[in-house]
């Protein structure tokens, strides 16, 4: 369908006039947001936000490595926590602290990589696995970190805090810039990322490692800069997320919440960077908006608290949310394994060659 | 003191044993790890719990009624989930099960709530019994006993049976097994129904050592996985063993440092599976390309 002539056609970031034209709106958009929109949604921004420089980390390691981690919620932790303990403990720079943690997350990410080189499938998944749970562990039992009450984040100073340089921002709408900026940047620089030379041999581990061994892709090394470049994203999402919700404790870092950000990822539609960003927002949406209070739905609401009242119990219907998210994943691997973004590959088709 | 600590490492390490081997089935067969194990294990006791104390039937009826449900779970999540995915690869199989795990733990979630509650088990923690000039506890006794004896079926069941011989054709090659008129469905649906059998029962174990709660499931289950993992998890003696090390390990060093006794099972194993990547009992196949 899309036919490349040459090298640069296919390295180019926007493919097309439209793509480019539609992708300036949406940010226009997003920009435009916060004069719309009431607080509590601004709220709700901030955390999609968040989730989507999670999804498109996590999907260079998934989606285009092939590897599985189960273990990202311990990268978000290391991500939170560092920021904020750099800040408080240290007095350096939200940018400065924000990098710093970020890095030490890439460090752990490195860590999990070199096991990963000899691991694959459900052994990986373990490893991971245990690695989110000695994370949230760890961050439970030292005092440094705030044990298990969890700490409050700093005030999120922009400049250099405790001198004339001090720039300190507060309320949502503030922090929503901050993190739209920070979303764009790290969002473009992973789908540079992945037209460049390291994104190819990521791409070629994931289909097939021998055969991208024997091509000359060193696995050990772009396995573990996967595993930390992957890492590093997750750490920077964890470092914004610090200063979005503002109080967090170690069981904010839970199993689970590696398994929401698979699920983002795999709602979206795994190897694509566009997919991530669309899963994350809806599986953010769902959890946080329209399953929290699901009993306020117009007619689906009225008969799930009947069901509730006949056969469950009506306390129980807060858990519906995990039950929605258990059957999406289930659908989405029957129906349709490519994801959100394989929908918009079929319609893109339909309409190209229409009507045939 | 040593003793002691030793007689319940081995008897906690016995039911991840018993919990482990429930997962080595399914991987054994179909290759597919079952994140949702925990919990048709949990799911399972509750009914048990429902049976026990709202319908206050006695004992001997709810064990037998709550095992066909476990097997009729088991059978219904492998014909409704897994069947249908065309294709699948190990992420999008792995991407099941845990759908299948977070939609069980909110039905349970919604049905039964999240306050935990006492599950009145038949074999108790607290009474003990001498064997062997040795005082252990029911429970103890009881878990031993049962693994042992499942774990000696299994293995009599794999090498010598019709079905057991089938449900090793399977795994090896499904299109070989079907081509040797192995009902290849038949074998999968038979393989969900043990591993539910079997993980209910160690459920329930768990359930009388701690307490019943929709989350109660989700470390015994790591522990035991992590266990399977190391002693490999294509071979049910292995994957007893690696249960029994865990038990012990955990143990002894939660003994000395009851700080750590949740993660030093999971160092432990992320060491062991970097050293031997396929678990310490299983044989590590060659890729081919």
């Amino acid at each position: 369908m899309d036919m490349k002539r040459d090298y640069y056609e296919d390295v180019e970031l926007f493919q097309s006039g439209t793509i480019l034209f539609w992708s300036v709106v949406l940010l226009i958009v997003l920009f435009a947001l916060p004069f719309f929109l009431p607080s509590y949604n601004i709220y709700l921004l901030n955390v999609i936000l968040v989730n989507v420089i999670l999804a498109v980390g996590l999907n260079i390691l998934v989606g285009y490595t092939g590897q599985i981690s189960l273990g990202h919620a311990g990268f978000f932790a290391i991500g939170a926590y560092g920021t904020s303990l750099i800040m408080m403990h240290l007095h350096l720079p939200f940018f400065v602290a924000l990098i710093i943690a970020a890095l030490i997350a890439a460090f752990f990410g490195f860590i999990i990589g070199l096991p990963a080189l000899r691991l694959e499938g459900p052994y990986l998944a373990i490893a991971t696995l245990g690695f989110g749970l000695t994370i949230m562990h760890i961050i439970g039992r030292w005092e440094i970190f705030g044990g298990r009450m969890g700490i409050t984040a700093p005030p999120l100073d922009l400049g250099i805090p405790g001198s004339s340089l001090s720039w300190v921002i507060e309320g949502d709408i503030k922090i929503y810039y901050l993190i739209l900026v920070m979303t764009f940047l790290l969002v473009i620089g992973a789908k540079n990322l992945m037209k460049t030379r390291v994104g190819r041999a990521f791409m070629s581990i994931r289909d097939d490692d021998i055969a991208a061994e024997v091509m000359g892709v060193n696995l050990t090394i772009y396995k573990t800069m996967s595993f930390a470049v992957s890492a590093f994203y997750a750490g920077i999402a964890g470092g914004l997320y610090g200063f979005v919700v503002g109080f967090f404790d170690p069981f904010s870092f839970n199993l689970i919440l590696s398994i929401i950000f698979l699920v983002m990822i795999v709602v979206g539609g795994l190897g694509s960077i566009m997919g991530a960003v669309t899963g994350a927002a809806l599986i953010t949406y769902l959890q946080y908006d329209l399953l929290k209070n699901v009993e306020n739905l117009p007619y689906l609401g009225t008969l799930l608290v009947n069901i509730s009242r006949k056969w469950f119990t009506v306390i129980g219907l807060a858990n519906f949310s995990n039950i929605a998210l258990g059957l999406i994943m289930i659908a989405i691997v029957i129906f349709e394994p490519l994801g959100m973004f394989g929908i918009w590959i079929r319609i893109k088709k339909y309409w190209k060659t229409w009507p045939f | 003191m040593f003793e002691q600590l030793l007689i319940e490492g081995v008897a906690i390490g016995a039911c991840y044993g018993l919990f482990g081997v429930a997962v080595a089935i399914i991987y054994k067969t179909s290759d597919v790890i079952n994140f949702a194990q925990g919990e048709m294990g949990m799911v399972a006791t509750f009914v048990a719990y429902h049976i026990l104390t709202v319908y206050g039937l006695p004992f001997w009826i709810a064990f037998p009624a709550t095992m066909v449900f476990a097997i009729l779970l088991g059978m219904a999540i492998e014909f409704c989930f897994l069947r249908p995915a065309k294709d699948p690869n190990v992420l999008g199989l792995l991407i099941i099960t845990l759908g299948a795990e977070m939609l069980l733990m909110g039905l349970a979630g919604w049905k039964w709530g999240s306050e935990q509650k006492d599950f009145p088990f038949l074999l108790s923690v607290h009474k003990n019994v001498e064997i062997l000039g040795l005082s252990v506890n029911e429970w103890t006794v009881g878990v031993f006993t049962l693994s042992i004896a499942i774990m000696i079926f299994l293995f009599l069941f794999f090498r010598y049976s019709r079905l057991g011989i089938a449900m090793r054709a399977t795994q090896q090659n499904v299109n070989a097994a079907k081509i040797m008129g192995i009902k290849v469905e038949r074998v999968f649906s038979i393989t969900w129904a043990m591993s539910s059998f079997i993980g209910a029962i160690a459920a329930m174990f768990f359930a009388a050592r701690s307490v019943l709660d929709p989350n109660f499931m989700m470390e015994p289950f790591m522990r035991a996985f992590a266990a399977a993992v190391l002693g490999g998890l294509t071979s049910i003696p292995g994957v007893v063993v690696g249960g029994l090390l865990m038990g012990i390990i955990e143990n002894i060093f939660g003994y000395a440092w009851p700080e750590w006794k949740p993660i030093v099972a999971f160092v432990v194993i992320i060491i062991i599976i970097t050293v031997r990547p396929s678990g310490l009992f299983s044989k590590h196949f060659v890729k081919k390309v």
